[in-house]
């Protein structure tokens, strides 16, 4: 307990000696470089995106969007996601129960490889399955004798896809599933449930808002990703076009609205996840605390 | 828990209640073969078919040499320019109160979520000549889009994220009476910063530093817009990559993306190393 005449030595927070924080002007000066930065780096590229695409108005803004190709664009960008984001999701629940719950060995060595496709470069991650499934890659004779179509096509998308967001969904769970231990499950388990019900009723209720917050980041990923898709689609207007893309294609052409237009959908797309990622660290901060950031 | 009776020497999997590690671990791992392990082997396997001759005429070609270099240094001085403001705008976060301080520490992972060829589009309108801020650089004599230059901006922004996250969460957990000691003690304010703060964040910085780094060494889509692509001068490695592709070139393709892996890889380790360094000098 701390003696409360002992106590009022000590300085109040809010008015900490010169020599224990900065003194006013250092601070405002601070805070002014500090604003400068923030609002060149990343409030005038958000801005600059709807200017661009409200430039010549609104019906100029609503003809871009209703452009056939790129109406397939986002519809082929919704379904990528559609089926990346949850082959992520079943992964990362599955490595992180078996991470998080058990011990065994080599445990740190396959965490370490999860985490492997963000040190890869987008344009790397790609190449990979062109050099698999190409014309001259190792399975390409094989693939075409079977009539099987992956690169320049949607599966390949998909592959390229799941590659760059493998790691979103694991690497928020693992730390928070080990935080949480097992005593829960163990008691549900002693209790008569049987491990999927345990999974079910128990361990998941326990990490909902920590996967949502991994599956939000995955999907802004899923949706927006350009440098690996760039390398796998074959770029076939109208068919193997996803968003990022089309924005490239109709920038190439100085067709600045169109391509501002579709931005403006990516970045509000963006805006939504920072909302809900931050409404996320608010109200549930202390479950998906352990993996703040990216 | 009961414990084993005699402890074996060796064993794969400590023993416990809870069910389903051979189906979670069987399928993460047939999973992780399937996506990562398979298609990574498949070019490191292509490079090493190449033989050496091969493999060295692609590297030591002058312009794969060129765009490595321009990759790697544009990114070791965007991550170098994002350590300096990175800091900085992780200590006004954590140290400072202001209206809207929560908007602003959510717009700082906008990089994150902002799809990056929006962000190159985006950055390039801005720094053209006739753009917003290239309209004010250019009577100053400074050509941003279409230089190395704009390519430093690009990755500035991709990367601004990764120091801020990764220091300001070491920042927060600074015990204030340390400072309050050394201030009792008599060591001014920037004795305090220099010699007390800065050593317990340093190996914070330097992984800030290093995820930046990386980052910046493969990102494509934010800068392809704003770089110019001019061979030699402003042509990034992942870029020629592209390039060789298009030109059904597989063996360059392969043998850049190669040393890339190559170089990052032994990027990580060196600042492992430092960072392990860094710990023990300033435990």
């Amino acid at each position: 307990m701390p003696d409360p005449e002992i106590k009022s030595y000590e300085p109040h927070h809010g008015s900490r000696s010169a020599a224990v924080t900065e003194s006013r002007p250092a601070r405002v000066a601070l805070m002014a470089v500090a604003f400068a930065f923030l609002g060149i780096f990343l409030v005038l590229p958000l801005i600059i995106v709807f200017n661009e695409a409200f430039a010549k108005g609104i019906d100029a803004y609503t003809e871009a969007l209703g452009n056939p190709d790129t109406r397939s664009a986002i519809r082929l960008t919704l379904l990528v996601a559609a089926i990346s984001v949850p082959l992520n999701i079943v992964f990362g629940i599955s490595a992180a129960w078996a991470i998080a719950k058990f011990e065994f060995k080599g445990k740190a060595f396959l965490t370490t490889l999860i985490d492997l496709p963000f040190s890869v470069s987008p344009v790397i991650s790609g190449l990979v399955y062109v050099l698999l499934f190409g014309a001259q890659g190792l399975l390409g004779s094989w693939l075409k004798a079977h009539g099987i179509v992956i690169l320049f096509a949607v599966p390949g998308i998909v592959l390229a896809t799941v590659f760059v967001t493998f790691p979103f969904v694991a690497r928020e769970l693992i730390p928070l599933m080990q935080e949480q231990g097992n005593g829960d499950e163990e008691a549900a388990l002693s209790l008569g449930a049987n491990g999927w019900q345990t999974f079910w009723y128990v361990t998941l209720p326990n990490v909902k808002w920590g996967l949502l917050y991994g599956v939000l980041l995955c999907n802004a990923r899923a949706m927006g990703e350009f440098g690996a898709v760039s390398v796998v689609s074959g770029h076939i207007r109208g068919l193997t076009n996803t968003m990022p893309l089309h924005v490239e294609i109709l920038y190439n052409e100085y067709n600045a609205v169109g391509a501002f237009a579709v931005a403006s959908l990516l970045a509000g797309l963006a805006l939504v996840t920072l909302v809900l990622k931050t409404l996320l660290e608010m109200r549930y901060g202390a479950e998906i605390a352990a993996t703040r950031g990216h | 828990m009961t414990t084993a009776p005699a402890q074996a020497g060796w064993r794969f999997k400590q023993p416990s209640v809870i069910p389903g590690f051979g189906l979670t671990l069987g399928f993460s791992l047939a999973y992780l073969t399937l996506i990562i392990l398979i298609p990574l082997s498949g070019l490191l396997w292509r490079s090493a078919a190449l033989g050496w001759p091969e493999f060295w005429a692609i590297a030591t070609d002058r312009r794969t040499i060129n765009a490595l270099r321009i990759s790697f240094g544009t990114a070791f001085l965007a991550a170098a320019v994002n350590v300096v403001f990175g800091t900085l705008v992780a200590w006004v976060l954590v140290r400072y109160r202001f209206p809207g301080r929560r908007i602003v520490d959510a717009m700082v992972d906008l990089p994150f979520a902002l799809p990056t060829a929006v962000a190159g589009i985006a950055l390039t309108t801005l720094y053209a000549p006739n753009g917003w801020i290239g309209k004010l650089l250019m009577p100053l004599g400074i050509k941003v889009a279409y230089t190395p230059l704009g390519i430093v901006i690009a990755l500035v922004f991709i990367g601004l994220p990764f120091v801020v996250r990764t220091v300001q969460p070491i920042m927060e957990e600074i015990d204030r009476e340390v400072e309050e000691a050394a201030a009792t003690l008599g060591a001014n304010r920037l004795q305090i910063i220099t010699r007390v703060l800065f050593p317990g964040l340093a190996p914070a910085i330097v992984t800030g530093f290093a995820l930046a780094f990386a980052r910046g060494v493969g990102e494509y889509g934010s800068v392809i817009f704003i770089a110019g692509n001019l061979p030699y001068k402003s042509e990034i490695a992942p870029l020629l990559i592209v390039i060789r592709l298009e030109e059904y070139n597989y063996p360059a393709a392969t043998a850049i993306a190669a040393i890339m892996l190559a170089l990052s890889f032994i990027m990580l380790l060196v600042v492992n190393l430092v960072q392990t360094w860094s710990r023990k000098r300033y435990a």
